[in-house]
């Protein structure tokens, strides 16, 4: 039993004059529940059975210039979709303790190098007051009851679990208390409990332990959970390191290939030379098939699979098949092309130029960029007649079951599907290919197959962040009056569930709005900054016919890291920087006068100030300034960027070098509370890296259907030598909303962005094309694409060091 | 088939297997070793990255049949034997960094940072940025700062 109630005549709105600081939340009521089991297991809802009343609040408005025309976003975000895509299943998380006084929880999220299995971790020590390492978190199989509660997206994990799981961790504490008050006799609230043992005012004490059985409950029955107040935090809000970090660092941690399922030999696929091609027949199958170590040969929806003893024997054997392929269905595109199509697509200004104004427009391009994680593809099936179980790194699972089930000709309860902690993701997990297609090779074979896609396979028929144009116009006279901005793009697929969870809940939450899935993930994540007078932001997509809606129908995209916002916002802030310009004023002065509210300006100082932006700097070397705001974040980020002939031009053997960011700041105020504020700091140094690569470097080529790039050596992903010499996150205090903030995908945009002005900044160019050295001849060699591996060198031993 | 005897931390190891086939499939399929992981197989990621005879070096790229039985092969699961202790010296300045965050990349991470050191101080001076920037080893998810500050507190540790 609880010690405390809440009053149930305090209301649950959140009064607006509230400090931001302070914690909203400590009004709702939390309910939970105590579950029949034979040790103590306590569960919540899934949203905490609560709900969040009040909008997000909007920092205090700011700023000179006309007040943009509202925008979705700035009330209603990509966030708050997920959060309450989150709410509606009536089915429980729970955490069990056993009889040696530790807590297990299966998380219904995706650990993929984020971090989120240790800030789950230290939200239920934290409630429960037990030391970090008696909590063990796993992750959940795909819970199909979940519905669209199990997803690992937008950066949203964070803010859709932080009250369910606090909830039913603080029910198991109450019960521990109140078994605890039977045993040590005396009255629950006299009790303390610290790090697994309760103790009385008497001095006596009993362990979690001991308690276990003596607190299960016979019945399942509803309770109401006393949440610890965020100022009593201990453990939340400490720089805390991962708990999978030692496993990581002794070899031990497993990823998908690396499990010992039994049976499930090494299995890889030929893949056609265009995107999407198809397998037409095969000349050798049985040759091939009695290769050394090679088991089998199959023809498959995609290619042509082989299983055999060592990944390396499969290597071989897909490069000796001899296939015939039929084409893909984008043959005939190049980089050229779908830039056109894409400049087609843009349609013409909405608001109309008038005589007293003057108008501004720019249009950008941005490539399409690998968005394949250093853990390739894969995935582990054993299909057998009537069941089937799967192993692989998913960040939906739900629609992995589902579609498996479906392709296999099953029912979903007869697909068993473990999710495994991912060699990142970035997106890519989102999607279940390997999955499926493990599926299809188990089944057709009648074995168990551990796949794996080779990396000249995840890079040229794996997701990439689709091509996209940007085109921005503004009218001004002394202020900005009108501010458009168009993004053209590749459909992005979202066939993964994650755009039906926020598309249905945004009708759902917001009636009256009607939105595609790409259209609301895009108004959900496009808010205005700016007081720039009447606001319209739009999204067209290309490659939407329903040939291309199938799957393998067109080119093979996904939701990368941060989605639409690195285009959108290195538009609109290199736009800006123009715009200040034309407009006389300095980019940064420029911004301080029409930033539209107070955080906005607070993140944009604090991120000059610690840059030192505006100080004087070397001919060739620049400063650059950008801002956003997304997951619940409001961000300012700092690049210098160095663009002398001395450092464009270094060597590296296999790698470019180019412009180099050699002092980065990225400043945020976080929406809430910051859980773990060592993870937040890595993934703003993730992120920051992302963006720059992806302003300079990181890109891959299309030419007739075919990717160029084929593997680290010319898909150019920041390395060491590319690193900035100095980064400096900037955490300053939370504001704004009562849910914490996402983290993994942040600072992607504020530093592509950041990084374009720089680069404007050094070199007195604008650039339109994205990264600025896509256009220049290639700086490699591209593999064959027939065969399609690269074969594996012979001469490792030369390069010893 | 041929066999192939090589030591493989610490402890005499023999396979049945052809000669090319590549010491990373050795090692990982026909062993169960796993600490070494792929990422290109070519030789550029250096996901992989182990140590032969004290020398880093990446098996996704030497033949089985190119190593014999004096040939001393460390993966990360051997690296702390190696100095005799539950974790070497390099693990526990990334544990103490918080270095890691996917961790696919960062058993060849620290091969790699372990050897940068050994051959900047068998050079007969100290380890330097420029060796650091030479280290090649991809990490997607971009712990590269924290591997900086890492290997430079782990190398006083060496």
């Amino acid at each position: 039993m609880p010690a405390h109630r809440a009053d149930p005549a305090e209301p649950d709105a959140v009064s607006p004059d509230t400090s931001f600081s302070k914690e909203p939340t400590s009004r709702r009521r939390f309910l939970g529940y105590l579950l029949a089991a034979p040790t103590l297991v306590a569960a919540a809802e899934l949203g905490g059975g609560t709900g969040f009343g009040a909008p997000a609040a909007n920092a205090a408005e700011t700023g000179a210039g006309v007040p943009p025309s509202p925008q979705l976003a700035d009330s209603y975000d990509l966030t708050d979709a997920l959060v309450h895509a989150a709410r509606p299943t009536a089915n429980l998380i729970t955490i069990t303790l056993d009889e040696n006084g530790h807590a297990h929880f299966e998380l219904h999220r995706t650990e993929v190098g984020q971090g989120i299995n240790t800030t789950v971790a230290m939200l239920i020590a934290e409630e429960m007051d037990l030391p970090l390492d008696h909590v063990h978190v796993t992750l959940a199989d795909a819970r199909p009851e979940l519905m669209t509660n199990q997803l690992t997206g937008g950066s949203s994990s964070v803010s859709s679990i932080y009250y369910p799981v606090r909830t039913a961790a603080a029910i198991a504490k109450g019960k521990l208390l109140e078994a605890a008050s039977l045993v040590l006799g005396e009255q629950a609230n006299f009790l303390s409990s610290k790090l697994g043992v309760i103790t009385s005012r008497a001095g006596r004490s009993v362990s979690y332990g001991d308690l276990a059985t003596k607190a299960a409950s016979d019945s399942t029955k509803q309770v109401e959970a006393n949440l610890k107040a965020e100022s009593d935090f201990a453990i939340v809000g400490k720089p805390t390191r991962r708990i999978d970090a030692l496993d990581a660092v002794t070899g031990r941690k497993q990823f998908t290939t690396d499990l010992d399922v039994p049976g499930a030999k090494p299995t890889m696929v030929c893949r056609p030379p265009t995107i999407n091609g198809t397998p037409q027949s095969v000349t050798n199958a049985e040759q091939v098939r009695r290769m050394p170590g090679i088991t089998d040969v199959v023809t498959i929806s995609s290619g042509v699979a082989v299983r055999g003893e060592t990944y390396g024997q499969c290597i071989d054997a897909v490069n000796a098949l001899d296939v015939k392929w039929s084409p893909g269905p984008v043959d005939g595109e190049s980089d050229a092309t779908v830039e056109q199509k894409l400049k087609d697509a843009t349609p013409p200004a909405v608001i109309p130029p008038t005589p007293a104004t003057k108008t501004l427009e720019r249009q950008f391009t941005f490539a399409f960029v690998n968005g394949s994680a250093l853990g390739v593809n894969a995935a582990i099936a054993d299909v057998k007649p009537d069941s089937a179980e799967i192993w692989s790194t998913l960040k939906i699972p739900i629609a992995a079951q589902q579609n498996i089930a479906q392709a296999l000709g099953m029912a979903t309860n007869q697909v068993t599907v473990h999710v495994v902690s991912g060699g990142g993701s970035f997106g890519r997990a989102l999607f279940h290919d390997a999955a499926l297609e493990a599926a299809e090779i188990s089944q057709k074979i009648g074995k168990p197959v551990r796949l794996m896609w080779h990396r000249a396979d995840d890079c040229r028929q794996g997701r990439v962040h689709p091509m996209s144009v940007g085109t921005i116009r503004a009218s001004f006279n002394g202020d900005v009056v009108s501010f458009e901005q168009h993004l053209a793009s590749v459909r992005t697929d979202f066939s993964h569930g994650l755009g039906d969870a926020v598309s249905s809940t945004v009708a759902r939450e917001l009636p009256g709005v009607s939105y595609t899935v790409s259209e609301a993930i895009f108004a959900l994540t496009t808010p205005s900054l700016y007081n720039f007078g009447i606001t319209k932001t739009l999204l067209t997509e290309t490659h939407q016919s329903p040939e291309n809606n199938r799957p393998r129908g067109g080119f093979n995209t996904g939701s990368t890291r941060n989605v639409y916002s690195p285009d959108v916002v290195t538009t609109r802030e290199l736009f800006v920087d123009e715009l200040a310009e034309k407009m006389g004023m300095d980019p940064y002065d420029f911004r301080r006068k029409y930033v539209k509210n107070e955080s906005l300006l607070k993140v944009l100082d604090k991120a000059a100030e610690v840059g030192g932006y505006g100080k004087s700097t070397p001919d060739g070397v620049g400063h650059g300034i950008a801002l956003h705001h997304e997951y619940k974040q409001t961000m300012a980020c700092f690049v210098e960027l160095d663009c002398r002939p001395e450092t464009v031009n270094r060597k590296v053997r296999d790698g470019v070098t180019g412009p180099r960011v050699t002092r980065g700041v990225l400043v945020t105020i976080p929406g809430h509370i910051v859980i773990n504020p060592l993870g937040l700091e890595a993934m703003m140094q993730g992120g920051f890296i992302d963006g720059f690569a992806q302003a300079l470097t990181a890109s891959v080529h299309l030419n007739n259907g075919r990717i160029a790039e084929a593997s680290w050596d010319n898909f150019f992903y920041c390395r060491q030598w590319n690193l900035p010499f100095e980064f400096t996150p900037v955490v300053l205090p939370a504001e704004e909303s009562e849910i914490p903030a996402g983290a993994g995908e942040m600072g992607v945009a504020p530093s592509f962005a950041a990084t374009a002005c720089a680069y404007r900044a050094a070199t007195g160019k604008t650039p339109t094309h994205f990264p600025i050295n896509h256009n220049d001849p290639l700086p490699f060699e591209p593999y064959p694409h027939e065969p399609p591996l690269p074969p594996s060198p012979t001469n490792g031993l030369d390069y010893a060091y | 088939m041929p066999e192939h005897t090589f030591k493989l931390n610490g402890k005499p190891v023999t396979v049945d297997t052809e000669d090319n086939v590549r010491l990373l499939w050795v090692i990982r399929d026909l062993l169960g070793v796993t600490g070494p992981k792929y990422g290109c197989g070519i030789n550029v990621c250096k996901a992989c990255t182990c140590h032969i005879n004290g020398k880093a070096f990446n098996p996704c790229s030497v033949q089985v049949s190119d190593v014999g039985p004096d040939d001393e092969i460390t993966t990360i699961e051997g690296l702390a034997d190696t100095v005799e202790s539950d974790l070497h010296p390099m693990q526990e300045a990334w544990l103490d960094h918080d270095v890691v965050q996917c961790g696919y990349c960062q058993p060849g991470q620290i091969m790699a940072a372990v050897a940068t050191v050994r051959k900047a101080r068998d050079e007969g001076r100290e380890l330097s940025d420029a060796d650091i920037e030479g280290i090649r080893n991809v990490c997607r998810c971009g712990t590269y700062f924290r591997i900086r500050e890492a290997i430079k507190d782990g190398a006083t540790r060496m």
